[in-house]
């Protein structure tokens, strides 16, 4: 036992570094990857919950199922096959077919961006159906348009709703990018397998990138949740009995019950 | 002042191939109260949300200061800030306090500044009663004080026609006073409305005129005391009947 540890001090000592600049990329790209993925999931749950009606012109109808059917197709595709195997299909074939040479961070953020995207857009979709009918038709009665009622009213419920599978996104993410090593992108699992091939020592390295893993996760996951309950709001409420306008411009006055607090 | 606000002509609306609406006609003059009765499924709910374009009209013509809204060329949003709708359940938003609930329409859709638009929005917060509750969220009132809310959000768009589509029938019997309190309140300020109700008593005493449904068509229509005294019709009589004894 007193080996396992000497051999883990040799390694933080040795590696530790270089191992801690894996983590670093780990998360700059899970973060920058999710945000961008959950943009996109927007803009593809937002396009495919826009309503139709029968006088809406021909060429607006027809383009919009256009654009329904490639994201359909997108979705599908990218939730239906593994990420790694994406991962090599962009990398190598943006160089052969278009002849474009992505950089290791473009590569990266591209395709954990897209995936998550893809993952998001069903989420977002499924936030913005699962909003009470009623919300919208409360606010079209008040005259608003379609783009304000997303906006003002469905949107920010549908975001608090899906806030949970956000996070959960991130926390996949964290781990998931493990894979884009295979494409020479130098983030903790790439660190790990170049420190224990260095040191001959698998078992203990592999400890040492459990630990900063299960340390990654555990602290985002804990720390959406204080968010996520931030975005819920004030359980309570406090009876305005002093703000000036509400009092001054009494012209009638109702029986007035105490309210809740 | 004699001027229609609002007429309805030959209005019809299927849903598929049943046939809710068949050719109602009806004119809403300047300050008008106008309550709507009628057995369940009789149209009344699919009339008001016509009106309000909630839904697509089938047939027929529904002309706003004479222009057709139906297919003319005012914009459905347009038209709607000037007619205002109370729903059943509110349909108060959530993420918003009563004041934002208030002031989101003056606001975004008819772009007042915040300032007075605060102002305009406790105003008629204050003239339901809930001035106090401004800062509470919907979830976190009652019924009766939810649904005084969604009549100030009406309110403070300032519409021309405020149309309420069975306003106290999914609150408990001791908060409907309250609402209708309120209602009565509007009524004789001399605010234009259009009332759904099952609320027989407050239809006989604010009613400027009551309009009978009856499977889709105004069987019967005419002042109160004509409709709740003396019916003409026997659909019109057997409703009330039914009614009168609970
Ligand atoms: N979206 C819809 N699709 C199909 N049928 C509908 C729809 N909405 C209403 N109907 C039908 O239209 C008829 C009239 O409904 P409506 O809700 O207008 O009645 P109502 O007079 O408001 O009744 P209540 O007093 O119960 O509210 C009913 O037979 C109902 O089944
Ligand atoms: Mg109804």
């Amino acid at each position: 036992m007193d080996t396992f540890f000497q051999w883990i001090s040799y390694i933080i000592d040795n590696s530790g570094l270089s191992m801690l600049r894996g983590a670093r990329n780990t998360l700059i790209i899970s973060f920058v990857a999710t945000i961008l993925g959950c943009l996109i999931g927007f803009v593809i749950g937002i396009v495919q919950t826009i309503p139709t009606n029968k006088n809406d012109h021909a060429i607006k109808k027809f383009l919009l199922r256009l654009i329904r059917v490639a994201l359909g197709v997108y979705v599908e595709v990218f939730r239906g096959t593994p990420m790694m195997a994406q991962a090599f299909f962009i990398f190598f074939g943006s160089a052969l077919l278009f002849n474009i040479n992505m950089s290791m961070w473009f590569a990266a953020f591209f395709i954990v961006s897209i995936n998550t995207g893809a993952y998001m857009s069903e989420t977002v979709r499924g936030g913005i159906l699962s909003i009470d009918p009623g919300q919208t038709e409360g606010a079209k009665a008040i005259g608003m348009t379609h783009y304000q009622t997303m906006t003002s009213v469905i949107l920010p419920q549908a975001l608090r709703n899906i806030m949970p599978q956000i996070s959960n996104n991130l926390i996949i993410n964290i781990k998931d990018t493990c894979v884009l090593s295979s494409i020479g992108i130098v983030e903790l699992m790439y660190a790990s397998r170049g420190a224990a091939g260095a040191n001959y020592r698998y078992f203990e390295t592999f400890t040492l990138t459990m630990i900063m893993y299960l340390a990654m996760t555990l602290f985002f996951s804990r720390l959406l949740r204080v968010i996520e309950k931030k975005m819920e709001g004030e359980l309570n409420y406090d009876l305005a009995t002093h703000d000036t306008l509400a009092h001054t411009s009494g012209m009638y006055n109702y029986p007035m019950k105490e309210g809740k607090r | 002042m004699s001027e229609n606000i609002l007429e309805i002509r030959h209005l019809v609306k299927n849903f598929g191939g049943n046939e809710v609406l068949k050719d109602i006609n009806f004119n809403v003059k300047k300050g008008d109260v106008i309550c709507v009765i009628g057995a369940s499924g009789s149209g009344k709910s699919t009339l008001l949300r016509c009106i309000n374009m909630l839904e697509t009209v089938s047939g027929g013509q529904i002309l706003f200061h004479g222009e057709n809204i139906v297919s003319g060329k005012l914009s459905v949003a347009a038209y709607r800030k000037k007619v205002g709708m109370v729903f059943q359940n509110f349909n108060l938003f959530y993420n918003m306090s009563a004041l934002k609930n208030c002031m989101v329409g003056l606001r975004r859709v008819l772009k007042i500044d915040k300032l007075n638009a605060r102002r305009i929005a406790i105003n008629y917060l204050h003239k339901v009663g809930m001035a106090p509750f401004i800062n509470a969220r919907p979830r976190q009132l009652s019924g009766g004080q939810q649904q005084r809310v969604a009549i100030a959000r009406a309110l403070s768009m300032e519409p021309e026609i405020l149309l309420f589509d069975e306003p106290t029938s999914a609150l408990d019997p001791q908060m409907v006073g309250e609402v209708l309190a309120v209602m009565r309140t509007l009524a004789m300020e001399g605010l234009t409305m259009v009332i759904v109700t099952h609320e027989m008593a407050f239809a006989r005493d604010v009613s400027s005129r009551v309009v009978f449904m009856h499977d889709g068509v105004i069987c019967e229509e005419g002042l109160p005391k004509q409709i709740f005294n003396d019916p003409q019709k026997q659909v019109t009589k057997d409703f009330l009947a039914r009614f009168m004894r609970g």
